[in-house]
Formats: C-alpha cells, sequence, structure tokens
C-alpha cells in the first residue's frame, strides 16, 4: 500500500485515454480517416510491449549476475506481461487492419515479425516450464531470454525498415510521422504509452507477488512435513 | 589461442574416429536434396527461381539443426566435467562455433553442389551466392550452437532445439533467401550490399552474444 500513487496514476491516464481516444478530435488524412485513433491503442501497445521485453532482458542480466531467484521471477513475468500485450497488438492490428486494408492478416513484413517474436516468446516459456530445478532453470531461461531480446529488435524494426511495408509511414502510405503527428495526437498518444505500460508492470507485479507467496507455503509446507 | 586450437583439433579428432556422424550428415542431406527432385520429378517446369532458391535454404536449415543438435548432447557427461575443469568456457563455446561453422560450409557447399547437379544450376553469379553460403553457414552454426548447447540442458532436447532455434534464425534467413536471390538473378554487387552488412552484422552480434552467454550455461 507503500506506493500506490502509480497506479491511480496508470487508471486515471487510461481513462483519459479511452475518453479522449475515441471522443477527442483527430486529423483527418487518406486511407486512414477515423481509424488513426488505433494509433493510441495499437502502436501504443507495441511500444509498452517492447518495453516491458526490455526491461524483462534487463533483470535476466541481472539474474546472471547476482544469482538471485527474484530477480529471475520479475524476467519471466515481464516477459509474461509483453507476451500478452503482443498478443493484443496483434488483434488491435487485425481488426484495424480488417477495415482499412480490407484483410485481417495481409502478407506484410512488419506482422510476419511481430508473430515470429511472438513464437520466440512462447518458446521462451516452454523451455522454463521445462525444468524442475529453479535455479537451473532461472539461469538456462535467462541466457536464452537476453539471446531472444538481441534477435527480437532486428526481427521487428530493422528488417522492416529494408522493405516496403503496408503499414502508415512507409511505402507511400500517408504517415503519422514528423508532420502528422498534430498535437491532438500527442496529447492523447504520450499518456497513452505510459498507461500501458504501467498497467503492464501491475500485471507483472501482481503475478511476481502470487509467485513469491505461493513458493513461501511451499516452503512452509515442506517445513512443516519435516517436524512431523 | 592455443587453447582453442587443441580443442578444434580434438572435435576433428573425435569426429574423424566415429566417420558415422559426418558421413550420416553428409547422407541426410544429399538424401533429402533427392527427395526434393523426386517429387518435383511430374513438374519440373513449375520449379521457378524462387521455389529452387527456397528449397535450398530450407533443406541447409534442417541439416544444419540436424547436425548441430549433437554438438554437445553426443559427448558424456563425465567427459563434460573433465572439460570444466580443463579449459575456460570461452575457449569451448569459440572452438565450437568454429568447429560447426567448418562442417557447415563443408555440408552447405557439397549440398549445393548436389543440389545443382540433380536439380539444374540457376544461379547467376556463383561468386556471391558462394559468399551468401558461407555468411550463413557461419550465422546458422553460430546460433545453433549457443541453443544446442541450451536444449542439451533438458530432457525432450530434439523437440526443444527445433523449438528455440527456428524463430531465432529466421531474420537470418530471411535475409539470406534474399542475398541469394540477387545472387542468382546476377545482379550488380551494389544492389546486395545492404542485405551482406546486415547478415554480417547479424553474425557478429550472435558471435558476441555467444561469447558472452556461454559461461553462465556452461557453470550449471
Amino acid at each position: 500500500m507503500k506506493k500506490i500513487w502509480w497506479k491511480v496514476l496508470c487508471i486515471v491516464l487510461l481513462l483519459y485515454v479511452a475518453i479522449m481516444g475515441f471522443m477527442g478530435p483527430v486529423p483527418h488524412l487518406p486511407i486512414l480517416n477515423e481509424s488513426i485513433r488505433n494509433t493510441y491503442f495499437h502502436v501504443a501497445l507495441w511500444l509498452a510491449m517492447t518495453t516491458l521485453l526490455f526491461s524483462s532482458m534487463v533483470y535476466s542480466l541481472m539474474y546472471l549476475r547476482s544469482g538471485k531467484l527474484q530477480h529471475d521471477d520479475i524476467a519471466s513475468e515481464l516477459a509474461k506481461a509483453g507476451l500478452f500485450y503482443g498478443i493484443l497488438g496483434c488483434l488491435t492490428g487485425s481488426v484495424w487492419a480488417n477495415f482499412t486494408w480490407g484483410d485481417p492478416w495481409p502478407n506484410d513484413p512488419k506482422l510476419n515479425g511481430a508473430a515470429v517474436g511472438i513464437l520466440i516468446y512462447l518458446a521462451y516459456m516452454l523451455l522454463r516450464s521445462s525444468f524442475e530445478d529453479e535455479q537451473r532453470r532461472a539461469r538456462i531461461a535467462s541466457v536464452y531470454n537476453v539471446f531472444a531480446f538481441a534477435v527480437f529488435v532486428p526481427l521487428i524494426y530493422i528488417l522492416p525498415r529494408l522493405t516496403d511495408s503496408l503499414h502508415p509511414g512507409s511505402g507511400g502510405n500517408s504517415t503519422f510521422g514528423s508532420y502528422d503527428m498534430n498535437n491532438d495526437l500527442r496529447k492523447v498518444f504520450y499518456p497513452a504509452i505510459i498507461g500501458w505500460i504501467l498497467l503492464g508492470l501491475w500485471t507483472a507485479e501482481l503475478r511476481v507477488r502470487i509467485k513469491r507467496i505461493n513458493r513461501f507455503r511451499e516452503e512452509e509446507l515442506a517445513g512443516d512435513r519435516k517436524t512431523l | 589461442m592455443n587453447e582453442i586450437r587443441t580443442l578444434i583439433r580434438k572435435e576433428f579428432t573425435l569426429e574423424w574416429r566415429q566417420k558415422y556422424a559426418l558421413s550420416g550428415m553428409l547422407l541426410y542431406v544429399v538424401s533429402t536434396v533427392f527427395i526434393c527432385y523426386l517429387s518435383f520429378n511430374l513438374r519440373r517446369n513449375q520449379l521457378t527461381p524462387i521455389v529452387w532458391n527456397t528449397l535450398f535454404w530450407i533443406i541447409t536449415l534442417f541439416s544444419a539443426v540436424n547436425a548441430i543438435a549433437k554438438s554437445f548432447s553426443q559427448e558424456r557427461f563425465g567427459r563434460l566435467i573433465y572439460y570444466y575443469n580443463l579449459c575456460s568456457p570461452q575457449a569451448i563455446i569459440v572452438s565450437k562455433i568454429i568447429y560447426n561453422s567448418l562442417v557447415m560450409l563443408f555440408l552447405s557447399g557439397t549440398g549445393f553442389i548436389f543440389y545443382a547437379f540433380v536439380m539444374g544450376n540457376q544461379v547467376g553469379d556463383l561468386g556471391l551466392y558462394t559468399i551468401c553460403i558461407a555468411l550463413a553457414s557461419i550465422g546458422f552454426s553460430s546460433v545453433l550452437t549457443l541453443v544446442a548447447g541450451i536444449a542439451s540442458k533438458a530432457d525432450n532436447s530434439a523437440t526443444l532445439m527445433a523449438v528455440l532455434s527456428f524463430p531465432i534464425i529466421l531474420p537470418m534467413l530471411l535475409m539470406t533467401i534474399r542475398l541469394a536471390k540477387n545472387a542468382m538473378d546476377g545482379l550488380d554487387w551494389s544492389v546486395s550490399y545492404d542485405e551482406m552488412i546486415t547478415l554480417l552484422s547479424i553474425d557478429l552480434i550472435v558471435i558476441t552474444l555467444s561469447y558472452l552467454l556461454f559461461p553462465y550455461l556452461w557453470r550449471s
């Protein structure tokens, strides 16, 4: 209960995004029209996902340096939250693409990269579940996590830049890059990013706490059995 | 350096003593190529350059996964502990990567010659295609060596090896296929500099990461 302010901030920001995102004024661009509102959800979710996965990698590195299980717990839960956001990002993108491009899953390098990224982190979860011993699992999963993130970044951010993409901002589509990102959009877009990141951290934090409680209870049960 | 050289020599000696492993891999590549040849036999004219190229790289990918998966599991547990006492983990991973790269160069080179022999050579610029094969072999083997190290720690390592390595290797595979397509069309080299640099930098990133991360893996 000591640090409640950022949870309040998260709720307020997301409420603001939900209200202003649907009601606020937006610029009218060709092709995009009103569907530009998806920037607040789809694009912001992707950015939040990258942040979560990046911090997951940082915690994995910290685990490798320190060997404390808590760090690995945090890393795995952050990765799970990131994975969840990745799936949400795909879904919001699909809904949007269905209206704008007329196809929920067109053959686009960014989409395929995202799908492969999700596969990478599903493989990470599979790797985690195939070990019994906690320390061993933590060490090997951390190594994979760092390795995976290093491949994930070129996959998502560098390779699509080399080819034309259907996404706004490349291949001659109207963009919300430097010119068209006007102040109306910015006023909601930046709070949206922060709000989504905070929500992700919050879910991860709750899950880490559940994990800790479970571990504590198991140890206590094991202790009881020993005394009996 | 001396350590690495000795370790590589050890790998070669081991391979030479149990010849079935390498010849098994060679036979694997050759028979896969032959299966593809026979499967496409009915419709030779439908084998467009793109299909030709993609098929070759998929064959290479699968033979790489199979060849490198055994690089940690073939040695017995006791012997691994013996190495652990003798040499540094960095020397081990570097020697394994170099050795696996050499094996992959040999395998994919032979595979390519046989593939071109059976399926008809459609490559316009052989020099660039050779460079592409070299870059891909080094990249594949460095990614797969670390993943093989990870997978060998788990019980169901064969499945895990495929699941862990395929998504990670994909960016590399896509770049390779694109570069190889440029080579097939005989485009000017300056067109492919982008791909070559990206591929080279992914290779470098992967090798540095393996070098840095392997000590943690080795300890467990």
